[in-house]
């Protein structure tokens, strides 16, 4: 029977919400290949993790659980990657295009001589092999990417481009224990620590993403941004021009020289939408912009548009929001 | 110390990219050395700097990619070298890897690799890992400051930009690195620099010369094909100007919104 792997990232014992989109994704494809799914948890104190991936769809799992997997390191993650695929033969490998499952499918595709496509968007199953859909030259356009040799086909998945599965109660599955590939000593790297910016937001994962750009004036123009985002449960973006301006943290970046995101909703204020802020949000769901200037570019992408001072626009879109939910 | 900065030639960014008769087009406008690319070469400088070592730029592409590396040697690098041969074309990014580790090993006194976070066409950023892989060097990503480096003692102590926030690690050179854009700001070239570049000699290294086969490179030698290529479908439907006052909008907004099930 053919075999899917789906790598389940995980940081600090919790596993990502994009993992159990990619396990949604894994299953509909095993399903047209007839195939079976196994989930790889590496980590340590994971166990949990492998058993929470029978409700979101495994067949069976494969846990590494060790001390030297602690942190995510590219190399013995990556040795331990190759080393399962060779043992287990599988057609296809699963992951979420996080800043972790693209040093691990890069690296272990490298070391497996596999094929790798990185940020899929789409999966079709023809003739056998996988048809990868991926955004290509920033998101301008779209390519179909499909290996013609060398298996296992090894894929990451754009986090939110697939739906993340509900979570079916009771379901069960077994949990084979692997040893990892490579001993501390021989590892490289050492991780001394975590430094979490106040404030940090994940916006590769967030829902809702209102973004300030040049409009919003200043660092105290961003208020007004936060709150909305604060309201609506969301995260807080921004254009290059307001990061570079120093106004506003680079991890809150939002373009091709920033994060690219895929948010339900996505209110761009003070944002004229150049053609690099495009591409980082232009899979966004469903986009609102608010801009002075009725010319802008990024009403060209919005659902909803309004022409006006965001100043004036956003305090009340807080207060209508605020009532509406409750809050 | 010798550090290498792997760069691409790109499309500039603010380029019009289009699809015409299964290939990409982006008429007339320019080719830069690709925009994450800087901050590479901006960060093999700065070591080379420091450590008082040595900065190659390489580049894999055709003929016109000298351009580019001109660049590189216009912002201060000491030799840039570019790696063409017909067998070369189709590359994806595990061919592309073997041939830039062919070179990097070719040149064998490399202590750090230094690519940039990923190539604004392919937008695969697999290539740095893929380059440790096969030189069984160490991968440090998404840097976003060398904290410091002992060329001595082959050690770096790094900080990695991740979705969570900053991680600080140790490692081992040689490592192939890759580098955000919050880690510095690059230079202009000077106008020394502009000079100097525009006079001098890129050598060219062919598959040959670095010692790999036709098979192993190139489209032969790549495991992906990109059977189609297309502009973006155009977003359904167009715009609804919501109008009124901000009250009026924030209403009309919210029903939208709620009926849509965003929020
Ligand atoms: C290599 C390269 C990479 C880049 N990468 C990125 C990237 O990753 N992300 C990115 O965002 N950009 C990127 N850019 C920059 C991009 O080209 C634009 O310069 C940038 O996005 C502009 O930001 P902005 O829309 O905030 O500013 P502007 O283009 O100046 O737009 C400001 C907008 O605010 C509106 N406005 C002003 N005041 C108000 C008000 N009170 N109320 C409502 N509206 C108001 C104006 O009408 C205007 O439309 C990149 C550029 C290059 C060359
Ligand atoms: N043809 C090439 N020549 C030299 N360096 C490259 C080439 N392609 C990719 N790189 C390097 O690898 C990085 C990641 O590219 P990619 O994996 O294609 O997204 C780039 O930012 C460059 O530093």
């Amino acid at each position: 029977m053919p075999t899917i792997f789906v790598y389940v990232d995980q940081f600090k014992g919790a596993a990502l919400s994009a993992s159990w989109e990619t396990m949604g994704a894994a299953k509909k494809l095993a399903g047209e290949m007839g195939a079976n799914v196994t989930a790889l948890v590496f980590g340590h104190n994971v166990e949990g993790i492998a058993k929470e991936s029978f409700a979101y769809g495994a067949d069976s799992a494969t846990l590494c659980d060790d001390p030297t997997l602690a942190d995510f390191r590219a190399q013995p993650y990556a040795a331990l990657l190759a080393k399962v695929c060779a043992d287990g033969k599988p057609d296809v490998v699963l992951g979420p295009n996080t800043t972790r499952g693209r040093d691990l499918f890069g690296m272990a595709a490298a070391l497996l001589g596999a094929s790798a496509v990185a940020d899929g968007i789409g999966l079709a199953l023809k003739d056998g092999a996988v048809h990868v859909t991926r955004p290509a030259y920033a998101g301008k356009l779209l390519s179909t990417v499909v290996a013609k040799s060398r298996r296992p086909q090894m894929i990451t998945l754009r986090p939110r481009a697939f739906p993340k599965p509900e979570a079916g109660a009771g379901a069960s599955g077994s949990v084979t224990k692997v040893e990892p590939a490579m001993k501390e000593d021989d590892i490289a790297t050492k991780v001394t620590g975590y430094s979490v910016e106040e404030g940090r937001v994940n916006l590769a994962d967030a829902r809702i993403i209102v973004s300030g750009g040049r409009g919003v004036g200043g660092p105290d123009g961003f208020a007004p941004v936060r709150e909305l985002a604060a309201t609506l449960g969301g995260a807080v973006g921004a254009s290059r021009a307001a990061v570079d301006a120093g106004w506003i943290p680079y991890a809150n970046q939002v373009g091709q020289t920033g994060r690219t995101v895929s948010p339900d909703l996505y209110v761009a204020c003070g944002i004229s939408g150049a053609i690099q802020h495009q591409a980082g949000m232009r899979t966004s769901k469903l986009i609102v912009a608010i801009n002075k200037d009725a010319e802008a570019p990024i009403f060209k992408l919005a659902r909803y548009g309004i022409v006006g001072d965001l100043f004036k626009i956003l305090p009340a879109l807080s207060a209508e929001f605020k009532k509406r939910l409750g809050k | 110390m010798h550090v290498v900065a792997c760069i691409k030639q790109t499309p500039d960014t603010a380029a019009k990219v289009e699809v015409k008769d299964g290939h990409v087009t982006w008429g007339d406008a320019a080719l830069v050395v690709n925009p994450w690319d800087e901050y590479a070469v901006e960060e093999a400088l700065r070591l080379k700097e420091k450590h008082e070592g040595k900065a190659t730029a390489i580049c894999m592409g055709p003929e016109s990619a000298k351009e580019a590396l001109k660049t590189c040697l216009a912002m201060g690098c000491d030799e840039a070298i570019l790696i063409s041969d017909p067998a070369l074309k189709g590359s994806d990014s595990t061919a592309t890897a073997t041939v830039l580790a062919a070179a990097i090993r070719k040149m064998g006194d490399v202590d750090i690799a230094v690519f940039g976070k990923q190539a604004i066409d392919g937008d695969t950023g697999f290539t740095a890992v893929a380059v440790a892989a096969t030189l069984g060097w160490n991968a440090l990503t998404f840097l976003s400051k060398i904290e410091s480096l002992d060329p001595a003692g082959k050690t770096i102590v790094v900080e990695r930009s991740l979705e969570e926030g900053k991680q600080l690690c140790s490692s081992k050179l040689p490592a192939a690195i890759s580098v955000v854009k919050d880690i510095n700001e690059p230079r202009y070239p000077s106008f020394m620099g502009i000079r100097k570049a525009a006079k001098a000699n890129v050598p060219v290294w062919s598959a040959a010369d670095i010692g790999v086969e036709a098979s192993q490179v190139g489209a032969a030698g790549s495991a992906v094909t990109w059977p189609e290529i297309y502009p973006l479908p155009a977003r359904e439907g167009s715009v609804e100007i919501l109008e009124g006052s901000p009250e009026e909008i924030a209403a009309k907004l919210a029903d939208g919104l709620i009926a849509e099930k965003v929020i």
